[in-house]
């Protein structure tokens, strides 16, 4: 994928990173340009392990880290191979980064580790981690790809998290279920039993994802419509819509 | 639904909502002559809010309300919606299943005449995933006037406990044919049992629907006739019921006329309505003799709308639509 907003602001002799360029990065991890609700990437982990926040929050950490390691690692050999195998060195490098964060989850948080199941090993495949790497860090100096790592990583925990939340509390009927899983025993009176006694089945259930992340796509819309008709005149919407995005990137 | 049509015109398909609904009086009329007032309850919750969905959404879509309310589109969804539920269901389910059926399967897919699924039966689905147990209480069939008001008003609020109704329900013969011990009812496939009257009176406004040649013949026929040859297969094979009890039992009778029929999800095509109907039967057989849920019309129809424009496409290359087909009922 070609993220075209990054490359005309490629400086590798200028290492500083300006305020400007900051909040530019992180406006597109978080919102703009963001992996789950705009780029429609790592869907498979998104919508089968977002039953909860705890698994939510779970996975969205395990990404959030191989990404900055792997935009990290790609920022720095970027001068050193050669463009015909880049892909498979980003792969090799990727796929190591998962194998760690697989064995420290499997030993700091075997619970966890255990229900998240194959989406742990699976974040290999993840586009969005992949993206990231070819689209930014491949030419960009270390300190903005590893701010772009952390954006875009936080960008998709969020994602994940409220979806969790949505679902955890209308599928099940409380939120913060099994946080000690991941926190600890202390967390394990975090949960809260929301009231009623019947939950929609529906919403635990995969179907139940995917109506949420629509809806959840179709707010983020709703909101950027909101915020383009309230100051139209400072930025012309592009009429270029790239494939596979929802939305419009500025 | 057939991308190959326009969508139906305002004035006719409100003619044919009316008639359609009108026609689902007979079924109605048997269901609450043995499942009590609470068949009534139902049907008019759902007619409330289905249009009450319905109409916000026509106004979150800045559409005009009264044309689209008018036709009548939104009160046959909620009609189907309330005659295919346990009788006495609380107002909160038929909430969210008028939501589900009003709101997802239709204006989110942008309308009467754009939607892929038949909204009463997503409605339907999603209410019998989501709420296993409620969905599966039917009260006894031991007739009109058997709950008192209080029971109803309290069930139509939701706030009936558990035992109490577990106390006043009945195991549907359809429920009985999962246990072990469901042979004996199996037996008793007589065209007396409530069921068999509740499916001959819709049975009795499909065929004026037929009559004024408002449904397509061809689909009822197809789904009845692949699941009567596949009910006597089946039967001899591994004992799954009897081809008069698959007919006769649940809502085969009344998803057959009504529910498979409607003209926007289902295939415009007549070579494509064969397949379409007889696609259906064979779902049903075979989720009703090896699946999990005991009756299987829901979502049979909701698998073959999914092929609905396949099969149109497919059918599209040697034969034209089927024009004097009716259109517009929901």
């Amino acid at each position: 994928m070609n993220d075209d907003s990054h490359s005309s602001s490629d400086s590798s002799s200028n290492s500083s990173l300006t305020r400007q360029q900051a909040r530019q990065i992180a406006a597109n991890g978080l919102w703009s340009n963001n992996p789950a609700l705009v780029q429609l990437l790592g869907l498979c982990p998104l919508l089968a392990v977002s039953g909860t926040i705890v698994n939510g929050l779970g996975l969205g950490l395990a990404t959030l880290a191989v990404m900055l390691g792997a935009n990290g690692c790609a920022s720095m050999i970027r001068g050193h191979i050669r463009p015909e195998i880049r892909l498979p060195a980003f792969v090799m490098i990727i796929a190591a980064l998962v194998t760690c964060t697989e064995l420290a989850m499997a030993a700091m948080a075997y619970e966890l580790y255990q229900v998240l199941g194959i989406f742990l090993p699976l974040i290999v495949t993840n586009c969005a981690i992949l993206a990231r790497v070819e689209a930014f860090a491949s030419r960009q100096p270390l300190a903005p790809s590893l701010l772009d790592a952390l954006m875009n990583g936080l960008g998709f925990t969020l994602v994940l998290i409220v979806i969790g939340a949505l679902r955890e509390a209308l599928g099940q009927g409380t939120l913060f279920d099994g946080m000690e899983l991941l926190l600890g025993s202390g967390a394990a009176d975090w949960v809260i039993q929301l009231p009623g006694e019947r939950h929609m089945l529906f919403m635990a259930l995969p179907p139940g994802a995917f109506l949420i992340t629509g809806l959840l796509i179709a707010g983020k819309n709703a909101i950027d419509d909101h915020i383009a008709r309230r100051r139209p005149a400072s930025q012309p919407p592009s009429e270029q819509r790239r494939v596979r995005v929802t939305g419009t990137i500025h | 639904m057939s991308y190959l049509h326009q969508t139906a015109p305002i004035a006719s398909s409100a003619r044919v909502m009316r008639s359609v609904s009108l026609a689902c009086l007979p079924g109605i009329a048997a269901q609450t002559w043995y499942f009590g007032a609470g068949v009534i309850t139902n049907v008019l919750t759902g007619i409330l809010c289905c249009c009450l969905v319905e109409a916000l959404m026509l106004a979150a879509r800045s559409r005009p309300l009264r044309p689209t309310l008018a036709d009548g589109s939104a009160m046959l969804t909620g009609i189907l919606l309330g005659a295919a539920l346990p009788a006495g269901t609380s107002v909160w389910l038929i909430l969210i299943g008028a939501v589900a059926a009003i709101a997802v399967a239709k204006h989110l897919y942008g309308g009467l005449g754009h939607n892929i699924f038949n909204p009463a039966m997503v409605g339907y689905a999603m209410l019998l995933v989501s709420f296993p147990v409620p969905m599966s209480l039917w009260p006894d069939a031991t007739g009109f006037g058997a709950g008192d008001v209080q029971n109803l008003w309290q069930g139509w609020l939701g706030q009936l406990d558990a035992s109490t109704l577990d106390a006043v329900s009945g195991a549907t013969p359809l429920d009985a044919l999962r246990q072990p011990a469901g042979a004996s009812v199996i037996g008793d496939a007589n065209l007396s049992s409530p069921w068999a009257i509740i499916s001959l009176a819709w049975l009795a406004g499909g065929l004026v629907l037929l009559a004024q040649r408002l449904i397509d013949w061809r689909l009822p026929l197809a789904m009845l006739s692949t699941m009567a040859v596949l009910a006597a297969l089946l039967n001899q094979v591994s004992g799954t019921g009897s081809v008069a009890f698959h007919l006769f039992n649940g809502a085969t009778i009344m998803g057959a006329f009504f529910i498979i029929t409607d003209p926007v999800s289902a295939p415009g095509h007549r070579r494509a309505r064969w397949v379409f109907g007889a696609a259906i039967g064979v779902l049903v057989m075979l989720i009703r003799g090896y699946g999990g849920y005991p009756d299987a019309i829901a979502f049979a129809v909701l698998l073959m709308n999914l092929s609905a424009p396949l099969l149109d496409q497919l059918c599209s290359g040697t034969h034209r639509s089927a024009t004097d087909a009716p259109r517009g009922n929901s």
